[in-house]
């Protein structure tokens, strides 16, 4: 969707500002939202395109005034509640149901090393066949989905070239929407920066995008 | 769902609360285990930081066979010393040359490679870097005090799957006689990210 998140290319934020010697969390509530994501994600409610494409669904107001682990807990919120995990009622109590079912957790205390240093690859172990290979000449397909997609608005219809190929690996388009993992080849794709930007940008410079077989078409 | 219930529109509480509201009640549903949240806390705020992402680079450095290996296979390489998982369970490892400058950027979200630089900070998941990496690198660059000469390259790699990556800084000049362990304590966060330079030694 060409939502508020898609923001390479947008003017207007000013410059970057780092903050000296920032710490790892900047509140309490935040290290919790932190460390609830993966207890949450492994009880298998939601998917991490899912998880994004509620960031995006965002109000851009919303979107801009409030900060990533905001956009995290707004996330979550939403997921819990349309997956049926918990109620508004529950949520706003801030407590379970009176009878509610109990369950086990997915991921206890002892759990947590092993699933830190594991994570959860989104590489498929498939047979698909790549469209493309390193060195091939590719446009961008010019498409304007209003559902979720990992194409950001600034490569569309651009002109690239295959950089590597990664492997198979789900399909967030597909993924975010309960319509399976549509495995398919993700590929660094190399773009000149004039090619994106136009013939103020310097020619040395290039952007190298990760894109999908369903998004490219040959040149 | 109640009558009325709208995300788009419903105002914020204080996220204090609703973080609160949440955990408690998937706490007593037994969904999560509280211990478990603490442990994942403790593990991104203590363990897991830049710190490991420098041991991978000052490794690369001194063994020309690692650097080797990190380059083809930065997944396989990097757990050879014990980093991987969430958020780092693809890694790709891009050199910074003589010629050559890269630079990392998640436009669409703040993704980011956990397992060897930590949580990101506040600026990489800010609209103005996300929005001005890849469309004016050398501005941003000129904002962290890194000049690129205008016959370098700038390579930005805007992370939109889930690969992530991680710059291999240049190894500053002076430095041949520098064990592993003193070469990664010059090592930056930054300088993983693409936003920084290795200074050279003036110790």
């Amino acid at each position: 969707m060409n939502g508020i998140h898609d923001l390479g290319g947008m003017h207007g934020f000013g410059p970057v500002a780092p903050e000296k010697d920032e710490p790892v969390f900047h509140a309490e509530w935040e290290k919790r939202m932190l460390g609830m994501f993966a207890p949450t994600f492994a009880l298998g409610f939601y998917n991490i395109d899912e998880f994004r494409h509620a960031i995006e669904r965002m109000g851009p107001q919303q979107y801009l005034a409030t900060s990533y682990y905001e956009h995290w807990l707004h996330a979550l919120e939403t997921l819990a509640l349309a997956k049926g995990v918990i109620t508004e009622e529950e949520l706003h109590t801030g407590h379970a149901a009176v009878g509610a079912a109990k369950s086990e957790p997915a991921i206890k205390a002892e759990d947590v090393p092993k699933i830190v240093a594991t994570g959860a690859s989104a590489r498929v172990d498939a047979d698909v066949k790549p469209k493309f290979k390193e060195g091939d000449m590719i446009v961008v397909r010019n498409i304007n989905p209003p559902s979720h997609t990992r194409m950001p608005r600034y490569v569309r219809d651009k002109l690239g070239c295959i950089d590597r190929d990664h492997g198979v690996f789900v399909f967030p388009d597909s993924s975010a929407h309960g319509k399976g993992d549509k495995p398919q080849h993700c590929y660094s794709v190399y773009f000149s920066a004039q090619e994106l930007w136009g013939s103020r940008a310097s020619r040395n410079d290039s952007v190298y995008v990760d894109l999908w077989d369903d998004y490219l078409v040959p040149a | 769902m109640s009558a009325g219930h709208d995300h788009h529109t419903r105002p914020l509480s204080d996220p204090e609360l609703r973080i609160k509201a949440l955990e408690q009640v998937l706490t007593e549903k037994g969904l999560i285990d509280p211990a478990a949240v603490d442990l994942l806390i403790e593990t991104y705020e203590e363990k897991v930081g830049s710190h490991n992402g420098a041991k991978v680079v000052a490794k690369a450095w001194t063994d020309r066979e690692y650097k080797q290996r990190l380059l083809e296979n930065g997944t396989a390489a990097i757990a050879e010393l014990g980093f991987s998982g969430i958020q780092g369970e693809d890694m790709v490892v891009v050199e910074n040359t003589a010629t050559v400058h890269n630079m990392l950027v998640c436009t669409l979200c703040s993704c980011y490679p956990w397992p060897t630089l930590g949580l990101p900070p506040v600026w990489y998941k800010s609209a103005p870097y996300r929005a001005r990496a890849i469309s004016e690198p050398r501005t941003v660059l000129k904002e962290f005090g890194v000049e690129i000469g205008d016959d370098m390259e700038i390579r930005v790699w805007d992370s939109t799957a889930e690969l992530r990556y991680m710059v291999l800084p240049e190894r500053p000049p002076d430095t041949e006689h520098m064990s592993e362990e003193e070469l990664a304590k010059l090592i930056t966060r930054d300088s993983m990210i693409g936003v920084a330079k290795i200074a050279p030694r003036d110790e």
